[in-house]
């Protein structure tokens, strides 16, 4: 009698709306992030990001320390991809010093960040098809992705947070044999992709979970201000690398990988997450001729320890696994930053979420979040 | 399209509005005044040949010693591939300007942060709440004359150093951290039990005589009270 009448006051209540907070901890949202979510049952009404429990103040600590002091902190800013944090605060950092880096040393970050956008990548493709409910491809993307852990952690010491650039160029040269260690890599990585296709990209399942679902438009792309993988999937062809090419980059070759609705339309779950995986060979391209053409030479600037650039203002932009970043230094002339600002692809993608989250299902709101590649770090920073 | 054309062009569209492109060092802005702030980034983002349509960025830089609140807009136009920085200038005291959500809807949540960080009133703005910080916070941390406050609902934002509580505490070093507690709270600290105590003496072991002392003042006043007792010694300081 008591069940009974438990599940006729659940039955009655099928049409009331309610409010879940999904999140702060949850497996599925990458990272301590709350999704506070208004549902009718399995359709949500909206879902609002409630963000900022990773607020370390990094923005207000540039302020605090010295120029190169800020380097290691510029790692935690996004922990999965941190060859570029410390790339961008550098390039801004240099811009206003009018430092000119050497060639090699733009050769060793185009290579470590390449590899590095290897292991983003395979983390979220693969916690992506996590999230969705295939497990086995997870533990996949996982070993590939300890191969290019292992590798950056012979290069700087470190296998996630590598305070591995410096101001005027890197700390540290390749070293002896390493080359051909990451080429044998490269050679498993690329017929490994092809496997990776097969098991799990063009999956039925896998396809049906994620084609036409939370499509984002080419304007609304442009209107909402996302960046990388999520403006490329929706058919932007913008990729800082080619279009604003910086350090090595206009010396290679290689391809921007767009959504185009192949399995579904353009700017869907699916086209977001392909142009990760294809950018993964495009990474590998890019590191393979990086290695090839390596010039000799320094691989460091000289740099005054005491960094003290001149009252004025600078931007570093660099296309991180999560897309444009921006540094934004102002200077007063003294050895600390005026004020240091950090643009992150994390932030911008999360502010698409309620927009997108109007009437699907709590599921596919999964699927959205996953496709986005958020870093809850890189978002509140 | 250089910034000086660019520039050129506001200029012709809205005069006295715009000032002149900076000669600074770095990246150049342009100093646009508050109250055209919206019509400027319409103008910029539908005219033809400037089409400024990917809000890069908005952020914002405290001036205490000019009384000013910079807001900073880096836009940037796919189709063009130019891009421009804007400044508005506004008074610190009480920092507001038009929101720009109606022009990109990026701004929404970029306009959020700074109102959290600078506390920059974004007149108009459909969802004006802290963003990072809870919504209860007191201050903005980002403006240069911002202070911590002492914790945050009992949370405090500093932890007695373990460093110390570890290290090894000799009689004598025991006796003059009683003797501080006792001076430094004499109404709370009962009877030090050390010294006065029974025929035999408790056994030395490192974190004993601490543990009478935390139970009747806090773990932190245990601390800071033991820290310049045990100073002499080579520092057990936290590694910087």
């Amino acid at each position: 009698m008591e069940l009974d009448r438990a599940i006729l006051r659940r039955t009655d209540r099928s049409d009331e709306e309610i409010v879940i907070n999904f999140g702060p901890q949850h497996p599925s949202t990458h990272g301590v992030i709350n999704f506070v979510t208004q549902t009718n049952g399995e359709v949500i009404r909206r879902s609002v990001p409630d963000i900022g429990y990773l607020h370390r103040g990094l923005e207000k600590i540039g302020e605090l320390v010295p120029y190169p002091g800020y380097m290691p902190f510029t790692d935690r800013i996004d922990y999965l991809a941190a060859m570029f944090t410390n790339e961008g605060y550098a390039q801004a950092v240099e811009r206003l010093l009018g430092v000119e880096v050497p060639l090699r040393a733009n050769y060793i970050r185009a290579i470590a960040g390449e590899l590095c956008r290897i292991s983003n990548h395979f983390i979220s493709i693969g916690s992506m098809s996590q999230d969705i409910g295939a497990s086995t491809p997870f533990t996949h993307a996982l070993r590939e992705r300890e191969s290019v852990n292992n590798l950056l952690e012979e290069l700087c010491g470190a296998r996630l947070t590598f305070n591995c650039h410096r101001i005027g160029g890197v700390a540290y040269d390749l070293p002896a044999g390493w080359g051909d260690k990451v080429l044998r890599f490269l050679d498993h990585l690329d017929s490994y992709i092809q496997e990776w296709d097969r098991l799990i990209s063009f999956n039925e399942i896998y396809v049906e979970r994620l084609a036409n679902v939370g499509v984002i438009t080419r304007e609304k792309a442009i209107d909402f201000g996302l960046v990388g993988p999520n403006l490329r999937g929706s058919g932007v062809k913008w990729d800082i690398r080619r279009d604003m090419p910086y350090g090595a980059y206009p010396d290679f070759e290689f391809n921007i990988p767009v959504g185009t609705g192949r399995v579904g339309t353009v700017g869907d779950c699916w086209d977001r997450y392909y142009v990760r995986v294809q950018e993964i060979v495009e990474s590998s391209k890019i590191v393979r001729q990086a290695l090839a053409k390596l010039p000799e030479g320094e691989i460091a600037a000289k740099v005054p320890r005491k960094v003290k650039p001149e009252a004025g203002e600078a931007v570093g932009r660099v296309e991180s696994a999560r897309g444009d970043m921006l540094y934004y230094v102002v200077s007063d002339g003294s050895e600390k930053a005026y004020r240091l600002r950090v643009r992150t692809g994390s932030f911008m993608a999360m502010g698409i979420v309620e927009e997108l989250s109007h009437g699907v299902m709590v599921a596919d709101l999964i699927a959205i979040i996953a496709s986005l590649d958020v870093v809850a770090p890189e978002i509140d920073r | 399209m250089t910034q000086e054309e660019i520039c050129t062009q506001l200029k012709a569209q809205f005069g006295e509005a715009i000032a002149a492109l900076s000669e600074t060092k770095g990246d150049r802005f342009v100093v646009v005044k508050g109250e055209k702030i919206v019509d400027v980034c319409r103008f910029l983002k539908t005219t033809t040949g400037l089409e400024f349509d990917y809000c890069l960025d908005i952020t914002a830089v405290d001036w205490p010693a000019r009384k000013i609140i910079e807001v900073v807009f880096h836009l940037y136009s796919f189709a063009h591939r130019h891009g421009l920085v804007l400044k508005v200038e506004t008074d610190r005291e009480v920092p507001s300007i038009a929101t720009v959500e109606s022009v990109w809807k990026a701004a929404t949540w970029l306009e959020r942060e700074i109102y959290d960080l600078f506390g920059v009133n974004f007149t108009g703005h459909s969802d004006l709440r802290r963003i990072l910080l809870p919504d209860d916070w007191v201050g903005y941390p980002l403006r240069k004359d911002y202070q911590e406050a002492g914790g945050y609902h009992g949370i405090g934002n500093e932890r007695p150093d373990p460093l110390v509580q570890l290290s090894k505490v000799t009689d004598e070093k025991r006796k003059a951290i009683a003797a501080a507690v006792a001076a430094a709270a004499p109404a709370i600290v009962p009877a030090p039990p050390l010294g006065t105590s029974g025929p035999t003496p408790p056994p030395p072991t490192p974190l004993a005589p601490l543990a009478p002392s935390t139970a009747t003042t806090t773990a932190t006043a245990t601390a800071t009270t033991t820290a310049p007792v045990a100073a002499p010694a080579p520092g057990p300081e936290r590694k910087g």
